[in-house]
């Protein structure tokens, strides 16, 4: 399998404290990619390093072959990388699809001259690109809720439509933080299946989920951080038996 | 009833003129979070160079609307250009500063404009040709000139247009999700710089036709026109709730209406004592009364439609 992404000894640390240490992983084109570990080890400083929202200390990171400078986060989600986050960050104040369309910015061309003039380009676009917001709320599962505000939807519509907002920037690899927090059984399944299907149509997933079943059900690999440094990468079953990894959860003697 | 009647349409005149620079104020305000009081002075800028322009056309031998309507052309250039430096020099290197240094340093890019107007146009009162059609007529006993049509006219439709802009198109969308979150519209791929730039660029362009109209509507223009029309179309946009576009519109036109019938009935309210100079006073009376009610402004609570 051909490598989508791979990280070599990048380091963060804010202040005194050491968020990341060094943290080399490699993910493949096409696979689930878990991230796993403690509360505070440092999975969405990762997270905020590799999207460009805090520039990293030390460190590279190369995707789909290219070196990743120290971007902008425009700059990253044009390189093809999309997130969704912990703590659910829409565009409040605006309809579902209208976060789905502005999700679809960085691969829409309309300026100005576009907004002005209303030339035929423009309307062209425009109706393309409502129409692809329709087809990824489609998607999803949330249609019928496209007209609404972001805010009014219910919990899990707003994971869903952060999802959809993430994959409306065609991204190669999208990065999920903890997206079954805060889900029902019932929702973390459908969940399941939403990604098994995003994986089938060829994205690659990386995933930082604290549900230990979904990420052992779900996931190809999973890498494991503690204080920032990565103990463990290794597929989900001989994570599951690494004592270092028990360790960290457990906490022991170390 | 004649003189409610005339100052009602005086005041629309005037507040359609406070809703135009009062949208500049919050278009910054929504996406920065900054007031930028150095807005009035891009108007008084708009005012005086489309006046330069006209003066050099006025014996040109072209109609007077054309001429108006080339000054305004070069005045928007002007403003456009003179809005996009101002951030690009001013507001954005302090852009993670504390709150107060951008405040404090708009503060001082409205007194260097100031200066440099003076040193350019001389502390003079200009007075502004007379290139619109000014007839005049009569409704209900109140009169009204075709300037006053004009301004209402052309600044409904551009109000209209923004309104479109914002809420229909993809530059608009950008916009209102940078004021929202630029961090989240930046992992869309929107470019947070850009669209900063271009809100300065697109509330200038207002601002330079609000110059325009108010010298056409006083038939004046001086280099410090811009510090008391900048303060009320502030008040403006917080009397709407600063920040949404739709607030500064009715919190101008509202403004402008307060203001000309408490200058039409003030004489006659305190029996002669105050006259009808006293009239600024209504836009800090309005702006302290709101302040203490409604500190967010009368659309302060539906901010859906920040931009």
């Amino acid at each position: 399998m051909t490598v989508l992404l791979e990280a070599r000894g990048v380091t963060k640390h804010f202040g005194g404290v050491q968020a990341l240490k060094e943290v080399s992983l490699t993910i493949r084109q096409g696979e689930i990619y878990g991230l796993i570990g403690p509360n505070g080890a440092g999975k969405t400083t990762f997270f905020n390093v590799l999207t460009g929202l805090y520039p990293r200390d030390g460190g590279e990171i190369s995707f789909g072959g290219e070196t990743l400078r120290l971007a902008s986060p425009h700059e990253v989600a044009k390189a093809g990388i999309a997130r969704t986050f912990q703590n659910i960050r829409l565009f409040a104040n605006m309809t579902a699809r209208e976060n789905v369309m502005v999700g679809r910015h960085v691969r829409t061309r309309a300026g100005v001259v576009g907004a002005v003039f209303r030339d035929r380009r423009t309307r062209d676009e425009e109706a393309a690109l409502r129409r692809r917001a329709d087809e990824l709320l489609r998607y999803v599962g949330i249609e019928h809720r496209a007209d609404d505000v972001a805010r009014h939807l219910a919990y899990g519509d707003q994971r869903r439509l952060e999802i959809a907002r993430a994959l409306a920037t065609d991204p190669k690899l999208l990065a999920l933080d903890e997206p079954a927090a805060g889900m029902n059984a019932t929702e973390t399944a459908s969940l399941k299946s939403l990604i098994e299907g995003l994986r089938a149509d060829g994205l690659t997933v990386l995933l930082i989920e604290h549900d230990v079943r979904l990420v052992m059900g779900l996931c190809d690999r999973v890498a494991v951080l503690d204080y920032g440094e990565k103990i463990a990468e290794d597929v989900p079953i001989s994570v599951q038996r690494n004592p270092k990894v028990i360790e960290a959860y457990l906490g022991g003697s170390a | 009833m004649d003189i409610f009647l005339q100052q009602i349409i005086n005041g629309l005149t005037l507040g359609s003129i406070y809703a135009l620079v009062a949208l500049g104020y919050t278009m910054v305000y929504g996406i920065l979070g900054l007031i930028n009081f150095a807005h009035g002075e891009v108007v008084m800028i708009g005012a005086l160079s489309s006046l330069t322009v006209i003066r050099l056309l006025a014996d040109s031998g072209l109609p007077g609307p054309v001429v108006v309507l080339i000054g305004l052309l070069a005045a928007a250039l002007v403003c456009m250009a003179l809005g996009f430096t101002i951030e690009r020099v001013a507001y954005r290197p302090l852009r993670n500063a504390p709150r107060l240094a951008p405040l404090i340093t708009a503060i001082g890019v409205s007194i260097v404009l100031q200066q440099l107007a003076m040193l350019t146009w001389g502390r003079s009162y200009h007075s502004v040709p007379a290139l619109l059609p000014a007839a005049t007529h009569e409704v209900l006993g109140a009169t009204f000139t075709e300037v006053q049509v004009i301004i209402v006219a052309v600044a409904a439709l551009t109000m209209a247009g923004l309104m479109l802009l914002v809420n229909r198109t993809r530059l608009g969308r950008a916009m209102r999700a940078t004021a929202e979150n630029p961090a989240i519209a930046g992992l869309m791929g929107v470019d947070a710089n850009r669209i900063i730039s271009l809100t300065f660029v697109i509330g200038s362009a207002l601002a330079a036709l609000a110059g325009v109209l108010v010298a056409a509507n006083y038939g004046i223009a001086h280099y410090h026109m811009g510090f008391i029309l900048g303060l009320k179309a502030f008040t403006a946009a917080v009397l709407g709730g600063i920040g949404n576009l739709a607030g500064a519109v009715v919190g101008g036109v509202l403004l402008g209406v307060i203001e000309a019938l408490g200058a039409g009935y003030i004489g006659d309210l305190t029996g002669g004592v105050l006259g009808s100079h006293y009239q600024d006073v209504f836009a800090f009376f309005v702006l302290i009364v709101v302040l203490i009610f409604r500190p967010s402004g009368l659309m302060g609570e539906k901010v859906s439609e920040r931009a």
